[in-house]
């Protein structure tokens, strides 16, 4: 076999996959599931394979099963880095008013917050910083760039 | 007199026709009065007193440019073209001759004189009625030449007030948060500006992010957030002197202040561990009061102009939805209960009428609604706008508006619009950049 048959079956097995998956997950679509951004274009890593954000629904501030693993991730990696502090920066989209999504922030930093402590992560190494809806990834007015623009970023404070 | 009267139904009656409709964005006309607004004489001295010492040519002219500018935005009134006025106006000031007004159409006519005396500005200006051949008023002021605007906007006041029995507006700032840079990550300064654009002024650097600026009752002090330090925290500052302070010490974010109608308290909310409630410092004793305790989000408070009840929006029936309850946070009552989500609650200087922020399938509403909630009627349908404050005499509103962004995520812009309470004369306050956040003072005169 040759590098580019390799290279074909390889292929082969990620588009099987991703169909797998996608018939796993019916409302999947395109990088959002229900409206939460499922995709990796603003995505940054703490550490290899550590995620440094979650995101969330409209309105939301419940944490799904994939955020609720990256969190999982981001607290061994601080058990393991144990004088790293974090900020949790809770944000907004654009389709609120700026007063209630400063609180909609916070209270999204604070979910993820609380995860982190459930897993051994002391309060005294996080704070939480909201932003409401002051600091978008995505400056676009579409469902997609919102679903990017929800989300919760753990900032290495030190 | 009856002349008054007329005008105030011509005010009246697109309210009346409007409350009949849930939904009505029309932008109607309503014929607004014909008015001559003739400029102010000026002897020639003084004309070269004034231009050594403001570099304006003719003083005269400059306020009564001033006045038409305020009347024409008003929606009420049609400034006439000078260029038809038959009589001079020093001669005008003393005499009018009523026939040479009444051909051009004009009812309503603005005459005066403008004097300099012991390095002071003296203005007086009358008014008067052309149909009926008789003056209504006449003042005089004297004020120091650099207030020349001002005078301007306080003539329009006193004419606005005769003709429509109401207080004006005009003599008036808004203070907003100006904004440039890119969608991601915007710099943001207060500023401040008269209420017809004019003698714009930033009050902050843009070093560090802020937001909602509020005017106290008694016009010196503001009321903000500011992200000094990356501690979002509600400030005061006194626009006078530039100083300012953190209002109380709480241990997390305080956001969303605005000052009880006699000034001396600062109502907020504070967020800890994810719950926002809301509470309140004296100014005076420092005493911070929690007024709401629940699990919900409580935020964007605003107190009813006695200081009897408050209203808010809380999430606590699952989305944002506005409530009134008592000052000390006792009986709360919601009071939306329309399609949507309601936010930003204000109530208006009168006390009757509460506006409010709504979002309904996707789209952002300016509307009034009773205190009770009854009533509620939408004056503006758009992509984005929110945060609506009255003018101190309750018959504006003026809010921000953002554009939609193109498939690249370009083409981001924030402005500030006004609209009459009656949905009519909906229109773009310009300012210098990019604006959000406005809130407007009171008369400054008073």
């Amino acid at each position: 076999m040759n590098l580019s048959k390799i290279l074909k079956n390889v292929f082969l097995v990620i588009v099987a996959s991703l169909v797998l998956t996608a018939c796993a997950t019916q409302k999947k679509i395109g990088q959002t599931q229900g409206d939460v951004y499922t995709g990796k274009d603003s995505v940054e890593y703490l550490a290899s394979g550590v995620k440094d954000r979650v995101f969330f629904a409209t309105n939301e501030t419940v944490l799904t099963t994939a955020s609720r693993e990256t969190l999982r991730k981001q607290a061994s990696w601080m058990r393991k880095n144990s004088k790293i502090t974090i900020v949790l920066e809770g944000h907004a989209d654009e389709r609120g008013t700026r007063e209630y999504n400063l609180a909609l922030g916070e209270r999204r930093a604070n979910s993820a917050k609380d995860y982190l402590m459930t897993y051994g992560i002391s309060s005294d190494r996080i704070s939480v910083l909201s932003y409401g809806k002051e600091r978008p990834v995505d400056s676009g007015s579409s469902p997609l760039a919102w679903s990017k623009n929800r989300r919760s970023v753990s900032v290495k404070a030190n | 007199m009856l002349f008054r009267y007329l005008l105030i139904l011509l005010i009246l009656s697109p309210l009346k026709a409007f409350a009949l409709i849930e939904v009505d964005i029309t932008r109607g006309n309503l014929n607004p009065l014909p008015v001559a607004v003739s400029p102010l004489s000026i002897d020639e001295k003084s004309k070269s007193n004034f231009e050594k010492i403001l570099k304006k040519k003719d003083l005269g002219s400059e306020i009564s440019a001033v006045v038409e500018n305020n009347l024409r935005q008003s929606g009420l009134f049609n400034p006439l073209n000078k260029n038809a006025f038959l009589q001079k106006p020093d001669i005008a000031n003393l005499k009018p001759r009523f026939e040479d007004w009444n051909l051009i159409k004009a009812q309503a006519l603005i005459t005066g004189k403008v004097t300099f005396v012991d390095e002071k500005l003296r203005v007086e200006f009358r008014l008067w009625d052309v149909l009926a051949g008789k003056e209504m008023m006449a003042l005089a002021f004297t004020t120091v030449p650099s207030n020349w605007r001002r005078v301007g906007h306080i003539i329009t006041d006193k004419v606005y007030e005769r003709l429509t029995g109401e207080n004006g507006y005009f003599d008036t700032r808004i203070i907003y948060v100006s904004e440039e840079g890119s969608k991601t990550n915007r710099i943001k300064k207060l500023a401040i500006m008269d209420q017809d654009g004019f003698n714009n002024k930033f009050l902050t650097l843009g070093n560090e992010l802020v937001l909602t600026p509020r005017f106290s009752p008694t016009n010196q002090m503001v009321t903000y957030l500011s992200y000094f330090r990356n501690l979002p925290r509600v400030y005061l500052l006194d626009i006078e002197t530039g100083m300012q302070e953190v209002v109380g010490d709480f241990p997390g974010m305080t956001f969303a202040p605005r000052f009880s109608p006699d000034g001396k308290k600062i109502i907020m909310s504070f967020a800890q561990d994810g719950n926002s409630d809301i509470y309140t410092m004296d100014l005076e004793n420092r005493i911070v009061e929690r007024i709401t305790n629940h699990p919900s989000i409580d935020t964007s408070p605003s107190y009813s102009p006695n200081g009897k009840y408050i209203t808010f929006n809380s999430d606590r029936s699952g989305y944002q939805q506005i409530y009134v309850m008592n000052s000390s946070g006792k009986n709360v009552k919601r009071i939306s209960f329309g399609n949507g989500l309601y936010g930003t609650p204000v109530w208006s200087p009168r006390g009757d009428l509460i506006a409010f922020t709504k979002l309904h399938k996707g789209k952002f509403y300016i509307g009034v609604m009773r205190t009770d909630g009854t009533g509620e009627r939408l004056l503006t349908e758009n992509f984005y706008q929110e945060a609506p404050s009255w003018s101190p005499n309750g018959r504006v509103l003026i809010f921000y508006r953002e554009t939609k962004t193109n498939s690249k995520g370009e083409g981001f812009s924030a402005k500030l619009w006004s609209i009459d309470l009656t949905g009519y004369n909906e229109k773009m306050v310009g300012t210098e950049t990019d604006a959000s956040d406005p809130s407007w003072s009171s008369l400054l005169t008073n």
